[in-house]
Order: structure tokens, then C-alpha cells, then sequence
């Protein structure tokens, strides 16, 4: 057994398809060119299950499954795209929409937004829940960045990113349920952050116009998270 | 320590207590001592000291019917008195011997006739801070049992054999749970108890951890034996300072008697505990979250699999139980797994502790055969609802559970008839509601609850609830619309199907439920703007009429 490889067969949306023991769905699907929506997810980034938008099917199972974590198993017959899951997707959004201030007209980050363009995909014309407007801070303290928190959804990517590629741990969460807030540091301003590298790999991660660059506004803010594998890839080589 | 070192302790507390002629035991638990039952205790003695008669005054755990607290049991004449004060001491100590004092005794056949008790068969029988009181009643015989009679696979199997299923909420067979850390590999692994009982309306899990801690340390080092720890952890939440003090002082008793640490009873086991404190987070019940928090990291719930079995705490095979589910196992191994598994249900074997609240006349903690219907444990050990009221629903399993209404009382209470009704057991809360509760505003306490106690990780649960607690509440008010209401419904699919852990998977089940039953109550609250139980101001809707 010792260095061969565990293939297995499945099948995902119809499609027969191989993968190697330990990987999840979600990597299996984009092999194979089956595109599953995520948000918390991001290659190079260790996985959460959080944002529920990459939620399967499995045929047997009446429970829902995130793909991102989820491994696949011989046999396994995977179904990413039903009336059911869609529904569920709009859903979700239409929550995150409401949950914060998302007014894409005044965002940096309009037309390079992961959220944006999720609704735009899955058909999302509006929102049927009352929004919740909350009177969230913006913090613009950091020299170079800006996170305004009322454009965040919690997917927790710059907590990740700080702590396990960069090793600064500054982003953490705090408080519970719909009060959550990322915060730097013990709850200081960004700006007085000792522990900050001032990297920006948060920046570069962050889906919406919640962490942004101060040179990038009123010029359009495109994000390149894809730099993590390539990272990871020369770290690993190193 | 052997077991006839044990059986000699049990001896010497046999003879000490053989010198008293009468044993008066007075139940110290919260709500009892919450009504002067320390004040209680120094004037029994005091009166007994008096009197020149020799009692045995004797400080216990829960004894059951706490809404007829303080309680007082003597011994041997078994005659419980209800609602003492310390001004009942003189007249307590003098009818020793004699008639029972007429005001004060306590006729509760009914509450008493139909329970069965296992987990609580020494509350109200021994003093919780003495060890030497639980081994007299066979405390720790099991553990020596089981180290120097009975392989780890053999524990495994009575424990199967029992049909035991987990006393935490979701029902899942303890033996194959125990089997699977067993056969999970490497040298490290831990045994967790989960006390961090957090739904609101149940004290089951308080009242073992202080009335009777040995028991679950006893259970824990046999699970420990069983699937091979070496080491575990009781995670009890900070709210329960009383159970922490008892279990910590428990946990120093074993080990002074050799029943926990290096190589117990001489033979190559070796297993100890440590008591960690939760830090007011419920979710921390859920079992990733609570490996979470003694890992010292936020309480907030990983996706399964992997499962705590194969990778729990550091990574480490872990067994996670719940307090009730660990005070099963003593008796499962004296008495043999057959044994219980005679007891209860077709599906559901055994015994069940519930906590009854509510509109009730009897409320108090409960332990009954499982099957038993719910008529029974409401009308005839909880006494029914209150003189000139009529039941409307009771609530089962806290916030992830549901409202049963009347028309389903006579259905036998088990994991998967809970579940039919949809509802759950959950941990054991009993919430007895009549026609003073509206329901719908019962469901927005539940989604309120749910709301303030979730972590905030996925979004299903973090917005869903808080969206549906908007909607209950525009309701409650008077401001709800047909629209609402449909948007309500369809929430609560995806908190329930999309969310990631059990929190949110069950947050729904409250709404769901009395949506089920009690749909007509929310047509009222929308179509007339009025509250059918008056409960609710409908303050909005007065002023769109004005």
C-alpha cells in the first residue's frame, strides 16, 4: 500500500468521474470541469464549511453535504446542481445580501465582487427579506487599507489567510451569532496594529469591498487571490 | 484498592449508620436550598441534639418533586415531608417514632408509582460529598468489576447488549459509539463528558453532577478501560458552580482511594480527569465545538466527518457522552446489559430522566421507563396542569425540539416517536404549557434563543435565524402578513437543511412544530391581529389602526 495511490470511481452530476482517496468534491468537480458555487472556500486556504453555497446532494443520503470538505468515497453518486440546491444558494444570498449593507452603486468592489457576481449566476433579481441595516464601523486607520465591516460576510478568508499563510494571526472573530465582527488585534484600530505585516494578503482575498486598497478607489478594485497555490507551491518546494 | 477493601468501606458505613435509630435526609438541591433547606438542616439537628435521640441527619441531592421543596425523607420509615422550614424542625425530630407530622407529609404515590429509577438511585439516598456514602450502595464495584474481571471488548459488549442509546438529544447507540474509539487506532485517545447542559427548562445532568458525581467519574473511567484512554475531561459550564465544586471535590476522593490515577487497583490501568469549565456559550454542547473550547480555541462547530471517534481532541480518537449517558453504564455492568435492555421501548431501551417545568402541578426532575406515554408523565406524576386550566402543548428537547399538543399525548415516548411528532427527545426538558402560553410567541422565545446562541460561523444559522425572529416577531406584534409567513416557512427549510451543525439543523423545529399544530394561532396573530392566549400586546397592529 505504501506509496500507491487509492483511486476511486464516482459519479457527479451524471458524470462518471475518478478521484484520488482524501479528495474532496469540490476538487474532484473542478477537474472535471463541474462548476460548484463557493465563497468561503479558496484554494491555498485550509476549509471551513461555513458559507453552505457548495452544499450536494448525495444519492442515499437525504443530508446535505458541503463539497469543500466533503471527500469522495467509491461509488459515491453526487448531484451539485437540483431545484433544491439552488434554492437553497438564492436563499443564502438573499441572507447575506440582507444581513449587512451591501449597496454595490457605492462599492469599490462593484464588478469585481465574488458576491456580486454569485447573484448574477444564480439568477438573483431580489431580495425578498427585510434587510437588516445595521450601523456597523468602518475602520480606515491602516495606512494603506480600509475594512469597512458593513460589507463583510464573515467567510472568514483574512482570518485564514493571516494566520496560516502569512503566520501574523491579526483577523480573528468576535462575538456570536448576527453580532459577529472580524476585528485586528485585541479590537484595536487596524492602523495601531503591532502584529500586521501590512502584506495585504487579506485584501487580496477578501470576496467583497470589505478589506480594500485606499489607492484602488473610484478606479475599480480587481482582487488576485490567486496567488496562494502558486505560494504554497514554492513554500512547499523550498 | 480491592473490591473487598470496597465491600469493607461499605461495611463500616453500614455499622456507623446502624448506630442511629432514624435517618433524616434532607434534599439540599438548588431549589430546595434555594428555600432555606441549610436553615432547615441545623434546626433538625439542633432538635434531634435536644430531643436525646439519635438521628442521622443527612444532606442529599435532588430527590424529584422540587416544586414541594424544601424535602425531607426519614429513614427507615420512608416518610417524605413537603414544603419544611426550619420552624418544622422540633416537630419532625418528635414524631420520630411515632405518627408522621399530619401538615407536612407528602402523598405522591402517583408522582413516584410509575418512575423507575436508574441514574437517580442514589438521589436523596447518599450525602454527594461522600465518597464512602456512594460506595455503600455498590458505588465502584463496577469499575473493579470491569478492570479485574472483563476485557475492554467485553465492556464494549455489555454496553451494546444494553441498547443503551445516547442520553444527550440525538439517540445514537452507546456501544457502537464506544466501539468505534476502541477500534480507532493509536495509544492516545480521550474520554469526554459533555455536562454542558444549556437548554433552557432542563436540570437533569445538574442535578447527577451534584447529587451523585461519583457516578459519572465511574462511568468515565470504565469507558476509559473500554475503548483504551488513558485520560478525561468533564466539560461542565461556568453557570454551575455547585456541580463543578462537587465533582471537583469527587474527582480528589477518587484518587485519595486509588479509584483514579496510575495503575488503579494495581492492575495496568491507569486513567484520570480533569473538570474544564464552559464559558457561557451553548453551542459548546454541540460536541466539535466543545472539543473546540477544551482545546482552548473559540467554541464553534467543525463539519462530520471526521467524527470526535476518529479525530476529536488534539486530533485524538475521543469518546464524547453526555452525564446521563455516563450514569447508565455503573448499573449497566452490575446488573448486565440484559437487564436493561428489558427496560423501555422496542427502540429505545431503558430509562430516561426528564426535567418537568412549566404549568405543572408536580414539577421536579423525573425518571421513567422509556414507552411510557406522555398522558402519564404529565397527569399522573406531574399532577396535570394547574386547577381550572387546560393543557395546550408540551415542549420536548429545548430549543431543537417541539411542541406536541394534546391530541398526541397517548403516543409512548421513544427517540423515533419524538422525532415522528417533530420533536426530539433531546436532552430530557419537559415544558408543560397551557391555555396561558401562545404558541407563537413560544416559537419566537425558541428562535430568539437559538438567534443570541449561535456562533456566527455559517450563514443558514448566523442571518437565517435572526431573519426568522424578525418575521416571529412582526407577527407577535401584529404586523405579520400571509407573506411573512410563507418567507417563515421557507427560512426555516434552509436553516434546517443548509445549516452546518446541530444548532442550526434543529433551530427550525420550534416554528415548525406549533406551525404544524398550532397553525391556526398564528392565522389569528395575521388575519385578526389578535393573540387567541392574550399573551402577546399586538402592539403594532393598534397602530395601524389608530
Amino acid at each position: 500500500m505504501s506509496d500507491a495511490v487509492e483511486v476511486k470511481t464516482l459519479i457527479i452530476d451524471e458524470r462518471p468521474v475518478s478521484a484520488r482517496r482524501g479528495q474532496t468534491i469540490l476538487e474532484v468537480a473542478r477537474e472535471y470541469g463541474i462548476h460548484i458555487p463557493t465563497l468561503c472556500h479558496l484554494d491555498g486556504l485550509s476549509d471551513v464549511g461555513a458559507c453552505r453555497l457548495c452544499l450536494v446532494e448525495i444519492k442515499g443520503s437525504s443530508k446535505l453535504v458541503p463539497a469543500c470538505v466533503a471527500t469522495v468515497s467509491e461509488g459515491m453518486e453526487v448531484s451539485t446542481n437540483t431545484e433544491r440546491l439552488l434554492k437553497i444558494r438564492r436563499t443564502i444570498l438573499e441572507l447575506l445580501f440582507a444581513e449587512r449593507n451591501h449597496i454595490c452603486s457605492v462599492c469599490v468592489a462593484s464588478g469585481h465582487c465574488e458576491l456580486q457576481s454569485l447573484a448574477q449566476e444564480l439568477g438573483l433579481t431580489h431580495i425578498r427579506l427585510p434587510y437588516r441595516n445595521p450601523q456597523l464601523p468602518v475602520d480606515a486607520s491602516h495606512e494603506r487599507f480600509t475594512a469597512d465591516h458593513n460589507r463583510c460576510i464573515l467567510c472568514t478568508r483574512c482570518v485564514r489567510v493571516c494566520a496560516e499563510v502569512e503566520g501574523a494571526h491579526v483577523w480573528d472573530v468576535m462575538g456570536r451569532g448576527i453580532d459577529c465582527l472580524i476585528i485586528s488585534d485585541l479590537h484595536e484600530d487596524w492602523g495601531a496594529s503591532t502584529s500586521c505585516t501590512s502584506c495585504g494578503k487579506c485584501v487580496e482575498v477578501c470576496p467583497t469591498g470589505a478589506l480594500f486598497n485606499k489607492s484602488k478607489i473610484g478606479s475599480g478594485h480587481p482582487k488576485d487571490p490567486y496567488f496562494l497555490p502558486f505560494l504554497n507551491q514554492m513554500r512547499d518546494a523550498r | 484498592m480491592t473490591i473487598e477493601e470496597l465491600e469493607q468501606i461499605a461495611k463500616n458505613v453500614r455499622l456507623e449508620n446502624s448506630k442511629f435509630d432514624y435517618e433524616v435526609n434532607v434534599c439540599m438541591d438548588l431549589a430546595c436550598a434555594s428555600q432555606g433547606a441549610g436553615q432547615l438542616r441545623d434546626a433538625l439537628a439542633k432538635a434531634a441534639e435536644s430531643a436525646g435521640k439519635k438521628v442521622l441527619i443527612r444532606r442529599t441531592g435532588c430527590m424529584g418533586p422540587c416544586s414541594s421543596g424544601p424535602l425531607v425523607r426519614v429513614d427507615p420509615e420512608e416518610t417524605l415531608y413537603r414544603k419544611v422550614n426550619a420552624s418544622h424542625g422540633e416537630a419532625i425530630i418528635s414524631a420520630l417514632g411515632g405518627l408522621p407530622v399530619p401538615e407536612l407529609q407528602c402523598d405522591l404515590n402517583e408522582h413516584f408509582g410509575s418512575q423507575v429509577r436508574v441514574v437517580l438511585e442514589n438521589a436523596g439516598y447518599i450525602d454527594p460529598e461522600k465518597i464512602d456514602d456512594y460506595i455503600a450502595r455498590d458505588g465502584y464495584k463496577a469499575l473493579l468489576t470491569v478492570l479485574t474481571e472483563m476485557t475492554p471488548s467485553g465492556v464494549i459488549h455489555r454496553v451494546t447488549e444494553s441498547g443503551l442509546r445516547g442520553r444527550g438529544g440525538a439517540g445514537y447507540p452507546t456501544g457502537l459509539k464506544w466501539d468505534t474509539v476502541a477500534k480507532a487506532g493509536g495509544d492516545l485517545k480521550y474520554v469526554v463528558c459533555n455536562g454542558d447542559e444549556g437548554d433552557p427548562g432542563a436540570f437533569m445532568d445538574r442535578s447527577v453532577m451534584e447529587g451523585d458525581p461519583h457516578r459519572v467519574i465511574e462511568g468515565m473511567a470504565i469507558a476509559g478501560y473500554a475503548v483504551g484512554a488513558g485520560k478525561g475531561f468533564i466539560y461542565v459550564r461556568a453557570e454551575y458552580p455547585v456541580a463543578v465544586a462537587r465533582l471537583s471535590a469527587a474527582l480528589r476522593d477518587a484518587r485519595r482511594h486509588g479509584l483514579l490515577g496510575n495503575s488503579i487497583c494495581g492492575t495496568p490501568f491507569s486513567f484520570d480527569v480533569e473538570v474544564r469549565l464552559g464559558a457561557g456559550a451553548f453551542v459548546c454542547g454541540e460536541e466539535t465545538a466543545l472539543i473546540a473550547s477544551i482545546e482552548g480555541r473559540r467554541g464553534s462547530p467543525k463539519p462530520r466527518p471526521p467524527y470526535p471517534a476518529v479525530a476529536g481532541l488534539w486530533g485524538k480518537p475521543t469518546l464524547i457522552n453526555n452525564v446521563e449517558t455516563f450514569a447508565n453504564i455503573a448499573p449497566i455492568i452490575r446488573n448486565g446489559g440484559r437487564w436493561f435492555f428489558n427496560m423501555g421501548s422496542e427502540r429505545s431501551k431503558g430509562t430516561k430522566v426528564f426535567a418537568l417545568t412549566g404549568r405543572i402541578t408536580n414539577s421536579g426532575l423525573i425518571e421513567v421507563p422509556l414507552g411510557i406515554k406522555l398522558r402519564k408523565i404529565i397527569e399522573d406524576i406531574g399532577g396535570g396542569v394547574p386547577a381550572g386550566h387546560t393543557f395546550k402543548a408540551v415542549q420536548t428537547g429545548g430549543p431543537s425540539g417541539g411542541c406536541i399538543p394534546a391530541g398526541m399525548l397517548d403516543v409512548g415516548v421513544s427517540y423515533d416517536a419524538l422525532m415522528r411528532m417533530g420533536s426530539i427527545m433531546g436532552s430530557g426538558g419537559m415544558i408543560v404549557m397551557d391555555d396561558t402560553s401562545c404558541m407563537v410567541n413560544v416559537a419566537r422565545f425558541f428562535v430568539e434563543f437559538c438567534m443570541t446562541e449561535s456562533c456566527g460561523k455559517c450563514v443558514p444559522c448566523r442571518a437565517g435565524t435572526a431573519q426568522m425572529y424578525t418575521l416571529l416577531t412582526r407577527i407577535a406584534t401584529g404586523a405579520g402578513t400571509m407573506d411573512d409567513l410563507e418567507m417563515l416557512e421557507e427560512l426555516c427549510a434552509t436553516v434546517k437543511e443548509a445549516s452546518l451543525c446541530g444548532l442550526g439543523q434543529t433551530a427550525p423545529n420550534p416554528v415548525l412544530s406549533t406551525l404544524k399544530y398550532f397553525r391556526n394561532e398564528y392565522l389569528e396573530h395575521i388575519l385578526h391581529k389578535r393573540c387567541p392566549a392574550g399573551v402577546c400586546t399586538m402592539e403594532a397592529a393598534a397602530e395601524v389602526s389608530a
